[in-house]
């Protein structure tokens, strides 16, 4: 078996032997609807990662086109107590794909984070807008250009003279 | 299976709380902006509206922030409540008042150093993160760990699980009027942390569970420390069903309170004592053991209405199920290594560095530059006291993470706030924060 739900299955070594399909962007909302009605009735987690200047072999499977963003999906099926997981590539030119909201509705805070973070927008979502930021804030932390440091203290009635 | 909760006789309709009434069968529905529960609306808006003058003639929505410091909010959670007159119609949780980035400041600390950030996120019970960031790591290293540092890790997490509930019952008491819990509560964690500080040299923040096993063995004496711990918190735990269980207050202010459905739990991701308390029998220890679970004789405690009663009931009783654990653990404990004796993770012993040049050299070098991590990405994930807590991480082969993330189950969690607190008063609104249970340094990070 080298696909599931017409995505293509990881190669085992880097998920040290847990299940990781990789669906295309197109494919997203696909797969995931399938995997929901195939019994993975709770989205766990969803995270995205930054890989602009990864240095190791990426290792995907043949056909996935390594993309700079790589928005993470985990899903649970408490029925067979089976975890899958989900990465889909994104281009760093346009950074979306579409919300997951409609079929785990826990999705909204953590693709709310992922926005917040990443800067990848969720077609779709609810409510698109950051969640651990401040509203103003401008940038997206957690990705790999954003420097860490040397950031003045930002408090919404200060003139941050520095 | 032990169900806590067929124990009340009394059904969430027969209570008298001021919750009930506004889903109360034949009860008037306020009239709304729309249906939903989650107040989504910025804060910049929020402000807009909030900044108008009350006009009598408007339909008497009300807008109220409550927090970030309010003293029921547990710690800086800050509220949107939209209001007809008491009853909340939508709320939203604003968050991010502690985010310091510690996923960020993660990605530029070693393996070695990880734990000192993540004990930090959760910080009522850091052993579950050290411990999940640990099993993580050892993941991609492909190692294994000595069977006594993962009998000792079982051992100070449950306690860990035990303090961080009896912080639960002193909260939670204390914002519902039970001030006397609120003493007792904290009294009795101060003991368990007590044993934590003899072991790991500290309260709070350990850095105990390393990866490769722990940071030092347990003192010689502590069988009986840990004989005497169970012994003072299981009697105590009877007086805290005479004095909250059974108590008509008590029970008037959480049952029917707050009621949410497996299903519902289930969509909105929640796990822990909030998937526990609607119906769901889910425990990561008992469905997908890690450690040595399955060698432990417990049960799941399990709940049947959702309501903030359950949810207190669980906690309750699943400190008694932890001690029952860590009275097997006593029995159990096998002689033998705290750690790994995998030189490339663990540092040689303190001995040989005055006897070894070799020694020397790599004790800096493991203590500098850290161990290199095989590429590749890992989910690991433990049952801690406030649901799944997992950690999502990905190496590129050197010896600083590429990428920590963790899935923290209070974030996850407070997107029920909105569908629980939905048409309750806003004084059950406190007790449903509390049977929630958010640690905002979990939520923020």
């Amino acid at each position: 078996m080298t696909e599931r739900y017409g995505a293509p299955l990881g190669v085992d070594r880097p998920s040290r032997g847990q299940a990781v399909i990789h669906p295309s962007r197109s494919q997203w909302t696909d797969v995931a609807t399938a995997a929901r009605a195939d019994g993975f009735d709770q989205l766990i987690d969803l995270t995205a990662v930054d890989y602009l200047n990864y240095s190791a072999d990426r290792s995907l499977p043949e056909g996935v086109q390594p993309e700079r963003f790589e928005v993470v999906a985990s899903l649970m099926s408490h029925e067979r107590r089976e975890r899958l997981r989900m990465r889909v590539q994104v281009p760093a030119d346009n950074p979306s794909v579409s919300t997951l909201f409609d079929l785990w509705p826990g999705a909204e805070n953590l693709e709310r984070e992922v926005y917040d973070m990443f800067g990848v927008v969720f077609e779709g979502h609810p409510d698109p807008s950051r969640i651990l930021m401040p509203e103003d804030w401008s940038g997206h932390p957690l990705r790999k250009d954003y420097d860490s440091g040397q950031i003045p203290v930002q408090f919404k009635a200060a003139s941050n003279v520095r | 299976m032990t169900d806590t909760a067929a124990a009340d006789e009394a059904s969430p309709e027969t209570t008298i709380t001021g919750a009930a009434a506004g889903s109360a069968p034949g009860a008037e529905r306020v009239s709304r902006r729309e249906p939903s529960a989650v107040l989504r609306m910025s804060e910049a808006e929020a402000a807009e509206i909030g900044g108008d003058p009350d006009d009598p003639d408007d339909d008497e929505l009300a807008l109220l922030n409550m927090g970030p410091s309010h003293p029921s909010t547990h710690g800086v959670l800050r509220l949107m409540l939209e209001l007809s007159g008491e009853t909340v119609l939508r709320s939203k949780p604003v968050i991010g008042y502690l985010h310091t980035g510690m996923e960020k400041t993660g990605e530029n600390l070693t393996y070695l150093q990880g734990g000192t950030n993540v004990t930090r996120m959760d910080y009522v019970s850091p052993l579950f993160n050290e411990l999940v960031f640990s099993l993580a790591t050892e993941r991609l290293l492909g190692i294994e760990v000595p069977e006594r540092a993962t009998w000792i890790r079982m051992l100070m997490c449950e306690l860990n699980r035990v303090a961080s509930h009896l912080l639960f019952l002193a909260t939670g008491g204390m914002e519902l009027g039970a001030v006397s819990m609120m003493i007792y509560g904290w009294r009795e964690r101060e003991e368990v942390l007590r044993f934590f500080e003899k072991v790991t040299g500290l309260r709070m923040n350990h850095n105990y569970i390393r990866p490769g096993g722990v940071a030092a063995d347990l003192p010689a004496d502590w069988r009986s420390d840990v004989a005497e711990l169970i012994e003072l918190i299981e009697p105590r735990l009877d007086e805290y069903d005479t004095l909250l269980t059974g108590q008509p207050i008590w029970r008037e202010r959480l049952q029917g309170v707050g009621i949410i459905t497996a299903a519902e739990a289930v969509a909105l991701g929640a796990t822990g004592p909030l998937l526990r308390g609607a119906g769901m029998a889910w425990d990561l220890r008992r469905d997908e053991p890690y450690l040595f679970y399955d060698q432990m004789d417990f049960d799941v405690i399990v709940g049947t209405h959702g309501d903030c009663y359950d949810r207190y009931a669980i906690r309750l009783n699943e400190i008694r199920e932890s001690l029952r654990i860590v009275a097997q653990i006593i029995d159990a404990m096998p002689s033998g290594d705290y750690r790994t004796q995998d030189k490339k993770v663990t540092p040689p012993p303190r001995a040989r560095i005055d006897a070894s040049m070799e020694a020397l050299i790599h004790h800096f070098k493991i203590f500098t530059e850290g161990f290199k991590v095989p590429a590749g990405e890992v989910y690991a994930a433990v049952e801690s006291p406030r649901g799944e807590l997992g950690v999502y991480l990905v190496s590129d082969g050197t010896s600083v993470p590429y990428r920590v993330h963790v899935r923290a189950p209070s974030f996850v969690n407070l997107q029920t706030l909105p569908h629980l607190m939905q048409d309750g008063v806003i004084a059950d609104g406190i007790a449903i924060i509390g049977s929630v249970d958010p640690i905002m340094g979990d939520v923020d990070r």
